[in-house]
């Protein structure tokens, strides 16, 4: 018999390595299968010519070339930068007043935070078909209320006019995601001792004194966060654009996710369809890099 | 003096603001139900008061339910967004657990990629996904999205119960261990349960996520009695150019009720969940 104690079972499940090992390795494998595979998958579709019904050839950067002189694919990408950038905007600096406005005793404070939170639980599509109805050009909400005021005599095509309908698709997402921001923010104001903002008033400080040089830096760990997380989601929206416009009148509300869905859905060049999305990959990394990068000289 | 001069701050810095950040948020739910009440002769009067109902009528919500197969869909957007959820929060613990109280090799590396995995977009996934499900024979069928669902879920769980699992001291663990426990006595019978508002806040949060994912569902579930409401409302509501306003507002205002419903009892723990990774960094 070997010398030592026997190996017993037991003993070697209570090793941490081991343990945690047993535990990660199924959801693991799923990710592997469900998200690493069909990333894998997709990064090869594309260096690939596959259409519907056929195998695919390889065709190295041919897929990036032909985005590259494809002129909707630029207007595609401007337009998610400009809808990202401004949709962004807005609800942070939206946000952010929410979050002040909020910050101050009154009753029914925990009612009025569930029900200001409404447009970003209810399903994306459901609201965007009630805002469609709403930027109706006919019967709309919006052009009656402009009538009614007298402002205009018959009201503009919300979604039949290019800048319109880019106005259109960020009023929506703002509209969305504007509480995402300030319940966040509102969670940061929070957390700001008291006595910091009394001592501040102390020494003299008034109200926009306080909130540039106490509230603001001691807000910008959430702020910064929270716009990384509402970048990326706003850079890669999908459904809004699906429902509200199709990415028209002439492509000018097209982002490159729903770009990238036509090709490879409705023309059915999966390869180039897969370089197009793949394409928002180094460009959204390109952004966070800049904002992180912003953030640290500070 | 003081009391006026207060009213007055309360006035502008409170409830003018308060009034406006209200009409704003809420005014698009005002018009869906009001639009969903009305008769078309009503709904389409261009003198009549748009956000008023003169003659409140239930003809939309009546045709919506004969016509289509909207509780069906209700039903399987529920179904989806339960199972998926209760996946995804199995699996995110299993992933959630080691990474935030065990020390062992590749676990900075492991934590990494689950947050890179907010970076890849759905658009570039799906053409694999459905060659997947489809390789798999469950094209078609709610099976395909309940499999895919969590792959946007489990990142997302994994990444706020790290952050919840983190908080539940060490001291915990080592003294139920000194005490004879088994590592999996300790995680069960100890940390876990100290973790219930966790689960709640990442569960809810998924659900709401999974009820409201569109790409997925517009691709896999193609048969009018499998779908989801999003994918639902957009397929078979809206009919070529022709817009039956008073019908998808129904729709829409019929199909969000469940959700809020759920939302309204977990408010507290979805607002942990939705400010848990940027208030405590």
């Amino acid at each position: 018999m070997p010398s030592g104690r026997p190996f017993r079972v037991r003993e070697w499940l209570e090793r941490e390595a081991v343990f945690s090992w047993l535990m990660l390795t199924p959801p693991l494998l799923f990710l592997l299968a469900f998200l690493g595979y069909p990333f894998c998958y997709g990064v090869y579709l594309s260096f690939v010519k596959r259409n519907v019904a056929q195998s695919g050839t390889f065709v190295g950067l041919g897929n990036f070339v032909t985005l590259w002189n494809d002129p909707i694919f630029w207007q595609a990408a401007w337009n998610t930068f400009r809808f990202t950038a401004a949709a962004t905007v807005l609800k942070l600096v939206g946000g952010l007043a929410m979050a002040l406005v909020m910050h101050q005793n009154f009753r029914f404070k925990g009612a009025a935070r569930a029900l200001l939170l409404l447009p970003f639980i209810v399903p994306t599509v459901l609201s965007t078909v009630a805002w469609q109805w709403i930027l109706d050009p006919g019967m709309g909400l919006f052009n009656r209320g402009l009538m009614f005021f007298g402002l205009v005599q018959q009201g503009p095509s919300w979604l039949g006019n290019p800048t319109l309908a880019m106005v259109s698709i960020i009023l929506v997402n703002t509209w969305r995601g504007l509480p995402f921001f300030g319940i966040t923010i509102l969670a940061g104001l929070q957390t700001i001792p008291a006595d910091l903002m009394e001592s501040a008033t102390i020494d003299g400080a008034g109200a926009w004194a306080r909130f540039r040089h106490v509230t603001l830096p001691l807000l910008m760990p959430v702020i910064f966060v929270v716009t990384t997380f509402s970048i990326i989601f706003t850079f890669f929206d999908f459904q809004l654009v699906y429902v509200l416009t199709g990415g028209g009148p002439a492509n000018s509300t097209h982002l490159m996710a729903t770009y990238a869905y036509v090709i490879s859905v409705t023309s059915g060049q999966m390869g180039l369809g897969s370089a197009a999305a793949l394409a928002m990959v180094p460009v959204l990394g390109v952004i966070l890099l800049l904002m992180s990068s912003y953030v640290r000289r500070d | 003096m003081v009391g006026e001069l207060t009213w007055f701050r309360r006035l502008f810095g409170l409830w003018i603001p308060m009034a406006a950040l209200f009409v704003f948020a809420l005014f698009p739910f005002a018009w869906m139900a009001a639009t969903s009440l009305k008769a078309n002769a009503e709904l389409y009067d261009p003198t009549s008061n748009p956000l008023w109902i003169k003659h409140p009528s239930l003809v939309h919500y009546i045709g919506l339910i004969r016509e289509s197969n909207f509780f069906v869909w209700i039903g399987n957007t529920m179904l989806v967004a339960l199972v998926a959820t209760l996946i995804s929060l199995l699996f995110g613990v299993m992933l959630a657990y080691p990474l935030a109280r065990m020390r062992f090799p590749a676990s900075g590396l492991l934590a990494l990629s689950v947050g890179v995995a907010y970076l890849v977009p759905q658009t570039l996934l799906f053409v694999p996904m459905a060659d997947l499900i489809n390789r798999m024979r469950l094209g078609d069928s709610l099976n395909a999205v309940i499999l895919t669902y969590p792959t946007l879920l489990v990142p997302f769980c994994a990444w706020l119960l790290i952050g919840y699992f983190k908080t539940v001291p060490k001291e915990l663990e080592e003294a139920a261990l000194i005490d004879g426990a088994s590592r999996w006595r300790a995680m069960t019978r100890v940390i876990l349960p100290l973790c219930t508002p966790g689960f709640l806040s990442a569960g809810i949060f998924a659900f709401t996520l999974a009820q409201n994912e569109f790409l997925y569902a517009l691709l896999f579930l193609n048969s009018s009695s499998i779908r989801t409401v999003p994918v639902g409302v957009t397929g078979e509501l809206i009919r070529g150019d022709a817009f039956y306003w008073g019908q998808l507002m129904a729709a829409a205002f019929l199909g969000s009720l469940p959700v809020v419903l759920i939302y309204s009892f977990f408010v507290r723990y979805y607002v942990a969940g939705l400010t848990a990774g940027s208030v405590k960094g």
